[in-house]
């Protein structure tokens, strides 16, 4: 079927598996993913380079703790190779993958979802499966919560683990905003009478897109063509509203649109200077989080749209070619147990929200989850429960592509 | 034996750049067989001229490769014109090398912080003299045609074009050559434009086309400061190169191709624009005015420096308060409450980057200044003035780095080589080898030949003698050098970036990743540390030559 | 003290195809040939020449003999010629003693006395850990001339070395000099353009005519 990226998909996957000398799926070190205590044997003493994204202070302190459990526990090092996109991590496969060198990768273990997850599976640079054989893989239920077997409606196939979840939130300074927009159609109404007040980061920033799916989902209704696959033509027909939607946006939003701020961080800060009212976010504790470092003032509040909001997860993957990977299975595995996951949950650590299912936790275990509280800077846990799925990734680069073409060169 | 040996240590530096262009363009006509294509198409270049806003990107990369240099180049000139000899020249010439090792990562921030609608000016005059309580909604810094950018860039060369200028002058004899325009009855800052000017311009020809490359090509101050829709050239082409849409690797060889393209463009418009100058440069000369102009011309050229000083100043002045404010609510001109926290948080990841940032630019200098001193002792034993040679030890100058790295990273994948500090280094060495030559070779070359004559009437062999007196009287300028090379090495991304793998941290990679994420307290507390680290080798290039020339007044005389 | 014999056979300098000087004499030990000539006469290349740093842009022939022996195809630092500035060109990075150390060959024995004593001689005792920027013009001439002979050189150049000085300073300096190359027994050769110097030096006059 016709598809928006140029026309080389078949002939590449036909040439991948004729021209490249070695399957990538047998390695050289014998990996058993079912016999763990092998496994953890095997990791004692590796180092584990670990490429995550390294824009988040929060997040790197907290893997400085992970490392320092990791080497009492299991005599693991890790290090957090920090990226400022994850497609360079995927940049740097291809390149270990061109010149052939399927053993001695320099990555072991990535955070990754979305887009850069499909294109990485499609490209056969992944090790697996191995995810649903981690002990702690059974904490998330994933049959109850199946959004854990797919990233972005593309099976993960246990390519991948999952680590944290992300929901789309938006905020707003109750200084001066009190009542915000609750639907996508109000927020253009509002910053229509209230210009200046409101942006989103520019796409491809992970964010940017994230309002774009978010916009499209509700000003098509949730269409179904959104989770299947896209074609050129369903793309036409679903984002015309869309594109309109944003034409009578733009020239409202701060700086007549002619600027977008690059990422959350940037329009955080936007709204800790006081330029704008309302910005969102992807992790629900973002504005929480901020508040108590001082950077955005008490008056904020978070709030989820009415008709609910894009929620994700995001995972941890190997690469084909890692050769730590019995290490990075075990810190993955780590990174999955309860202990991990509610110190990653509490906002004086990470701040972000857990992939296990806190129900079918007993009663002392589900305490260590409760940091949060009633914090007003937070978002209820009722308002986050109206989630919304997330469109097939091929939607995503389509959109981007699309509001490029559209929007860069004005 | 020297030269053969110098010689073949520039051809193995150029090598791999060469080589490393060549391998990353080979994408750009479709040959790249890990995605399935290896049969020539110009199918890449179909879709790169269908970009959005292509020309736009084209237009203001090429328009800041033009008036970056154009602007600084004329400041520095109205500002020697005007100021050589008085007491404010005095003083730039202490700064000026200090000022060079400002980062520009660390510079570009502290602008940023400096002229945003909600930056340190802003907050400073309001609400006070505009009655703003919100910051007004301004597009300063990256705005659609990119002036803030040419302004960081231009407040950066300026330093560099000064040093460049000032290290050329003592051979024009410019005092003498002023004082006898001046009995002809010309205005001193007309004089010097008449009479020095042109004789200076060919000797920073070099450095002026380096600021060419480096403000066309920039990636770092044009991510801060530049425009955003759309971005300049070169940050499309690192984005595409980054997107995990493998497609597009396609697309950035051919955007890398074309960036070099204009880079190309740009060097030739502004060969063309030396013509058209030189013309009307003649005529003026010839004509005989001898008044006209003065007035502004020294105006100008006092003030720019002094400006220039100030928005620097301001820069650091937004990146210390930053980096040491708690809570800082607009309009207030200072934050509520001070904290060290930022700086507490930082600390244990400050550690291994900074290490390493030591190592690295320490090593990278050092061999950069064997290689260099090698190279011009042979120039000087052989008799010869300079060679081809040495036209490719300014390569990494000419060709964005971008296109380069990629393919020596695919070369050292080929060879099977992890990511490791040797190839870290090597690559530092490619960068700063040019400037460590630009900053060292005026001063070698200079040295009165008379001191080796001596000491080989004197029996000492050309080996005494080149370690004996020339190093001894040369300390000066090498650690100048070495602080400039240095400095340049620090301030380096994209090399330290791709040729680790990541694996290998540096201040400023660190930096440049917290930039997409960061609260701007962080970026200004390493900012403020990548900073500071030149301003230590500055320090020792100022100090150590005093210390070890304490009793020696004949040593102390003013650089 | 030196019986060294300087000869210059059928020396000639030429630059761009015109002939700048040929001479061709005998210098014995002890004596002073003043060789005379205006500006752009080829003086100092004369004495690049013999000490073996001429430019290579010049084309040059004939043979330059100490003691029968000829030195043109030793490299500069062979030659055992000392050669005496205009500017004393004393190392602004060594002391005094660091400068005349510099000088003597490395076998020599007893350098620090050697030093002392040679100062001594010049009227300079004790200055050995001096910085030779706080030297005066005089005094920086006399350490140039000590270093020059501690150096034991078979011949000895002056390239117009009073001419910055001022009228008396130069008189007490060229008899000095002169008396100490005449007692070391070391032939001589000084380029000059002043007449006075010509007159003390008191031995062959070889005059160049300018082109």
């Amino acid at each position: 079927m016709a598809q928006l990226r140029p026309s080389f998909p078949l002939i590449r996957i036909f040439f991948l598996f004729v021209l490249l000398p070695h399957s990538s799926l047998t390695t050289a070190q014998a990996i058993d993913v079912a016999d763990w205590s092998a496994l953890e044997q095997q990791a004692r003493g590796q180092t584990v380079y670990f490429n995550a994204w390294g824009g988040e202070p929060r997040i790197n302190s907290y893997l400085n703790w992970v490392a320092q459990a990791l080497e009492q526990r299991f005599n693991i090092t890790l290090q957090h190779v920090k990226v400022a996109d994850t497609g360079e991590t995927v940049s740097k496969i291809v390149a270990e993958r061109t010149a052939g060198n399927d053993t001695n990768g320099s990555i072991d273990l990535l955070w990754v979802n979305g887009e850069n997850f499909a294109a990485l599976k499609e490209n056969q640079l992944l090790f697996g499966p191995w995810a649903e054989e981690q002990p702690n893989f059974s904490l998330v239920n994933a049959n109850r919560f199946p959004e854990m077997r797919e990233d972005f409606t593309v099976p993960t196939d246990g390519l991948e683990s999952p680590w944290t979840r992300s929901q789309l939130v938006f905020y707003h300074d109750s200084q001066w905003l009190i009542e915000p927009p609750q639907t996508i159609a109000a927020i253009l109404d509002w910053s229509t009478s209230n210009p200046g007040e409101f942006t989103y980061p520019r796409p491809p920033a992970f964010l940017g897109s994230t309002f774009l799916k978010q916009a499209v989902l509700e000003i098509s209704n949730k269409d179904p063509a959104l989770f299947a696959p896209v074609t050129d033509d369903e793309f036409q027909r679903v984002t015309t509203a869309l594109w309109d939607y944003l034409d009578a946006l733009h020239p409202t939003l701060l700086r007549a649109g002619r600027y977008f701020p690059n990422s959350a961080a940037q329009l955080r800060r936007l709204m800790g200077d006081g330029e704008i009212s309302l910005a969102l976010a992807f992790n629900p504790n973002e504005a929480l989080l901020s508040v108590r470092t001082g950077e955005l003032p008490d008056s904020v509040r978070t709030y989820v749209l009415q008709g609910g909001t894009i929620g994700n997860v995001s995972f941890l993957a190997i690469p084909y070619n890692a050769q730590h990977k019995a290490g990075a299975m075990i810190t993955a595995n780590f990174l999955l147990s309860i202990e991990a996951q509610a110190r990653a949950s509490d906002p004086n650590h990470m701040g972000s929200t857990t992939v296990i299912s806190i129900e079918d936790l007993d009663a002392s275990a589900r305490q260590q989850f409760d940091s949060v509280g009633t914090d007003l800077a937070a978002a209820s846990p009722k308002e986050l429960s109206r989630k919304l799925q997330e469109p097939h990734p091929s939607w995503t680069p389509a959109l981007e592509r699309a509001w490029i073409q559209r929007y860069s060169a004005r | 034996m020297l030269r053969w040996a110098s010689h073949s240590l520039i051809f193995l530096l150029a090598a791999p750049i060469l080589l490393g262009t060549l391998i990353a363009s080979l994408p750009a006509f479709g040959y790249f067989p890990p995605l399935g294509s290896s049969e020539f198409s110009l199918e890449a270049w179909r879709e790169l001229f269908e970009v959005p806003g292509l020309t736009r990107s084209i237009l203001i990369s090429l328009i800041s490769g033009i008036l970056t240099p154009l602007i600084s180049l004329t400041l520095v000139f109205l500002y020697l014109a005007s100021a050589t000899g008085s007491k404010l020249d005095l003083w730039i010439r202490r700064l000026v090398s200090p000022l060079l090792s400002f980062p520009h990562a660390a510079a570009a921030f502290g602008l940023a912080f400096l002229i945003a609608p909600s930056g340190l000016l802003s907050r400073v005059i309001s609400p006070g003299l505009t009655g703003w309580e919100r910051p007004p909604d301004i597009l300063i810094v990256n705005d659609t045609w990119g002036l803030s950018l040419l302004f960081g860039l231009v407040v950066k060369e300026v330093p560099f074009l000064l040093l460049m200028s000032l290290a050329a002058l003592p051979q024009l004899q410019p005092r003498h050559r002023v004082e006898v325009a001046r009995t002809l009855g010309y205005r001193p800052t007309i004089g010097w434009l008449k009479v020095i000017a042109p004789s200076l311009y060919p000797l920073v020809r070099l450095p002026v086309i380096a600021v060419i490359v480096f403000a066309c090509a920039t990636v770092d101050v044009a991510l801060i400061l530049g425009p955003t829709l759309p971005p300049t050239l070169s940050v499309r082409v690192l984005s595409w190169f980054n997107d995990p849409d493998l497609n597009l690797r396609f697309l950035a060889a051919a955007g890398a191709l074309l960036q070099l393209g204009v880079s190309l463009t740009a060097i030739a418009i502004w060969l063309a624009l030396e013509k058209l100058v030189g013309l009307f440069w003649r005529i003026w000369m010839a004509a005989g005015n001898r008044n006209t102009g003065e007035g502004l011309a020294f105006a100008i050229g006092r003030s720019a420096m002094p400006i220039m000083l100030m928005v620097i100043a301001g820069s650091l002045l937004a990146l210390l308060t930053n980096a040491f404010s708690g809570s800082w609510r607009y309009p207030s001109a200072l934050p509520s409450s001070w904290t060290i926290q930022h700086w507490a948080n930082s600390l244990s990841d400050l550690s291994i980057p900074f290490f390493n940032t030591v190592l690295i630019s320490v090593s990278s200098t050092l061999l950069a200044l064997i290689v260099v001193v090698a190279t011009l002792e042979s120039e000087r034993q052989s008799g010869k003035a300079k060679s081809t040679a040495m036209w490719l030890l300014y390569l990494p100058l000419l060709i964005p780095q971008l296109v380069f790295l990629f393919g020596i990273i695919v070369l050292t994948e080929f060879a099977g080589w992890q990511a490791n500090l040797g190839l870290v280094i090597f690559g530092h060495l490619l960068f700063v080898l040019p400037y460590v030559f630009l900053s060292l070779s005026e001063a070698y070359r200079q040295l009165d030949p008379r001191w080796t004559q001596v000491a080989s009437t004197l029996g000492a062999s050309p080996l005494k003698s080149f370690w004996r007196i020339r190093i001894p009287l040369l300390l000066a300028p090498c650690l100048t050098a070495g602080a400039i090379g240095m400095a340049i090495s620090i301030s380096l991304f994209l090399p330290t970036q791709l040729l680790g793998a990541g694996r290998i941290t540096t201040i400023t990679t660190e930096a440049v990743a917290l930039t997409s994420g960061a609260s701007r307290n962080l970026i200004s507390v390493w900012a403020i540390v990548q900073l500071s680290l030149p301003i230590v080798g500055f320090m020792m290039a100022l100090f150590i030559p005093k210390f070890v020339w304490r009793n020696r007044s004949g040593m102390m005389d003013t650089r | 003290m030196s019986n060294s014999v300087l000869e210059l056979n059928d020396v000639s300098i030429s630059l761009g195809g015109k002939q700048l000087l040929e001479i061709d004499c005998r210098v014995g030990s002890g004596e002073i040939l003043t060789v005379m000539g205006p500006s752009g006469s080829g003086k100092s290349s004369l004495l690049a020449y013999i000490a073996g740093f001429l430019a290579p842009v010049f084309e040059s022939s004939g043979s330059v003999l100490v003691n029968g022996d000829d030195i043109c195809s030793l490299a500069a630092e062979r030659r055992r010629i000392g050669l005496l500035f205009q500017d004393p060109l004393l190392f602004p990075h060594l002391s005094v003693a660091g400068n005349l150390r510099f000088a003597m060959p490395r076998n020599a024995q007893h350098k620090s006395q050697a030093i002392s004593e040679g100062l001594h001689d010049i009227g300079l005792a004790g200055f050995d850990n001096r910085d030779p920027g706080t030297l005066s013009g005089g005094q920086a001439s006399r350490v140039a001339l000590l270093r020059l002979l501690l150096c034991a050189p078979n011949a000895v150049l002056l390239d117009e070395p009073f001419s910055k000085l001022d009228t008396q300073l130069s008189e007490e300096i060229r008899a000095l000099v002169f008396d100490k190359l005449r007692a070391s027994g070391l032939p001589t050769i000084l380029v000059t353009h002043d007449q006075a110097d010509a007159e003390r030096a008191g031995g062959q006059i070889h005059t160049l005519l300018s082109r």
